[in-house]
């Protein structure tokens, strides 16, 4: 007898549905006074180290239309590179960024905003530095399992970063990159099929 | 930090175990499913950290979806539940500290959102909205009324059977998970084209709770139990150790 490993199956993914608001930005939709605030609205405080930047963007469907349903979260370093996680090893992050937000797209527009800051490099696992970098996680009525993509800046070197240069269609790497507004704004669109499909990854 | 300790990457996801992006019995999917192959990357800090979400977060009637929307302190109405269980990851443990948020529609089968349009009456008392935080052995458990189904725009008769919505963040970035529950004994659970989008039988009734009569609190509320699995993490202290260091 071969000793049992004893694994369970990941849940199965469902999709978040039109009323995904309802459980995670209750008071973005209206429904005020069972929590005080909705979870990862704010991410920076006066205290936080580091640039401010604004980050915005609208999702598309495979048609050109605007997601008006859609929720996107992200998780990024803080200015020095360090993950306000408790498995971060390398130091301590900034208690004063949170990393982590969430928000709804506008009901008319589709359009999500995130107040935030500039990350820091954070490295590979082989010791080479990644290029600054905010991941995206994606849900919505219509989409089955939660899509995972980065957002790079178009203001910083990314010519050697480790994930970017190990995707062999180069040509579908500027999916990943930002384009600049202004000087600390930031529009990340995503585009979940067709001409210019953002690269979503399986990590 | 006495606490931290470096996170071990994640299993690989069985994406055949989970829906597929194109799904064309559930239409929504159609244009909003990538066309091209997901792209598969080593995790780095950037996906096995996640934030901490601490139970200081919690007001007390958070875990009471009967409670926690009344505007007159009465209960909402239909039948009474408590839906309990535990969140683990793949190896069996208890996933300690996971934000577990839900929703649901009302007895009736109506959400309380702008764009709901099924002509079931709304509850002035129930908000549709919970959550809780997992304690050390990754249990948790709350209290609302069982949902209804409801009929929905995709073909011209399909209906949701009963569920509630789970959204679960365990301890890193790339375990986040949203999911659906339903309840055992329900036949429409198998006329779904949104439960049909998991591939296996055996997939769809990890998604079932079960009623747990022996839990049954006595002329209150019955109990179902729901587990919920997240990705596993390796564990080895070798993972990241470089060659010759």
């Amino acid at each position: 007898m071969m000793i049992p490993l004893n694994r369970r199956r990941e849940s199965p993914s469902q999709t978040a549905g039109p009323y995904v608001h309802i459980g995670c930005v209750p008071n973005f939709c209206g429904i005020e006074g069972v929590y005080p605030h909705d979870l990862g609205d704010t991410m920076v405080n006066d205290q936080t180290k580091g640039e401010r930047i604004t980050v915005t963007g609208t999702t598309f469907d495979g048609t050109g239309t605007p997601l008006k349903d859609a929720m996107v979260e992200i998780w990024q370093a803080d200015a020095a590179g360090l993950y306000n996680s408790p498995s971060e090893i390398r130091g301590t992050a900034d208690t004063n960024f949170t990393g982590w937000g969430r928000k709804a797209g506008d009901y008319a527009t589709g359009e999500w905003n995130f107040e935030t800051v500039k990350p820091g490099a954070v490295p590979f696992p082989d010791g080479r530095m990644q290029a600054p970098h905010i991941s995206f996680w994606i849900v919505a009525r219509g989409i089955n399992l939660g899509l995972q993509t980065r957002m790079y800046f178009p203001d910083e070197d990314n010519s050697t970063d480790p994930v970017l240069t190990r995707i062999e269609h180069q040509n579908r790497v500027p999916t990943l990159v930002a384009e600049q507004v202004d000087a600390s704004t930031y529009r990340f669109n995503i585009r979940l099929q067709g001409e210019g499909e953002t690269i979503f990854f399986d990590f | 930090m006495s606490n931290r300790k470096p996170a071990g990457g994640f299993f690989m996801r069985d994406t055949a175990w989970h829906p597929p992006a194109l799904t064309p019995q559930y239409k929504t999917s159609v244009a909003r499913s990538p066309s091209r192959a997901l792209l598969s990357m080593p995790q780095t800090m950037s996906e096995v950290t996640g934030p901490v979400f601490g139970h200081n977060i919690l007001g007390d009637l958070d875990n009471d979806l009967i409670l926690n929307y009344s505007q007159d302190g009465t209960s909402a109405i239909g039948p009474r539940i408590i839906v309990y269980g535990r969140v683990v990851d793949e190896n069996g443990r208890g996933v300690p500290g996971a934000l577990v948020e839900v929703w649901q529609a009302n007895a009736g089968g109506h959400y309380r959102h702008a764009k709901e349009g099924y002509i079931a009456p709304l509850d002035p008392n129930f908000g549709g909205c919970g959550r809780v935080i997992t304690d050390d052995d990754g249990g948790y458990e709350f209290r609302t009324i069982q949902p209804g189904p409801y009929p929905w725009p995709n073909r011209v008769n399909d209906w949701r059977p009963a569920h509630i919505h789970f959204s679960i963040f365990g301890d890193g970035f790339a375990q986040r998970l949203i999911t659906q529950m339903y309840f055992e004994g329900d036949p429409m659970i198998w006329q779904c084209p949104i439960v049909d989008t998991v591939p296996s039988r055996e997939g769809i009734e990890t998604l079932v709770a079960t009623l747990d009569m022996a839990a049954t609190l006595p002329m209150d509320a019955r109990v179902y139990k729901f587990d919920i699995v997240l990705r596993g993490r390796r564990a080895t202290i070798f993972e990241n150790r470089m060659e010759g260091t």
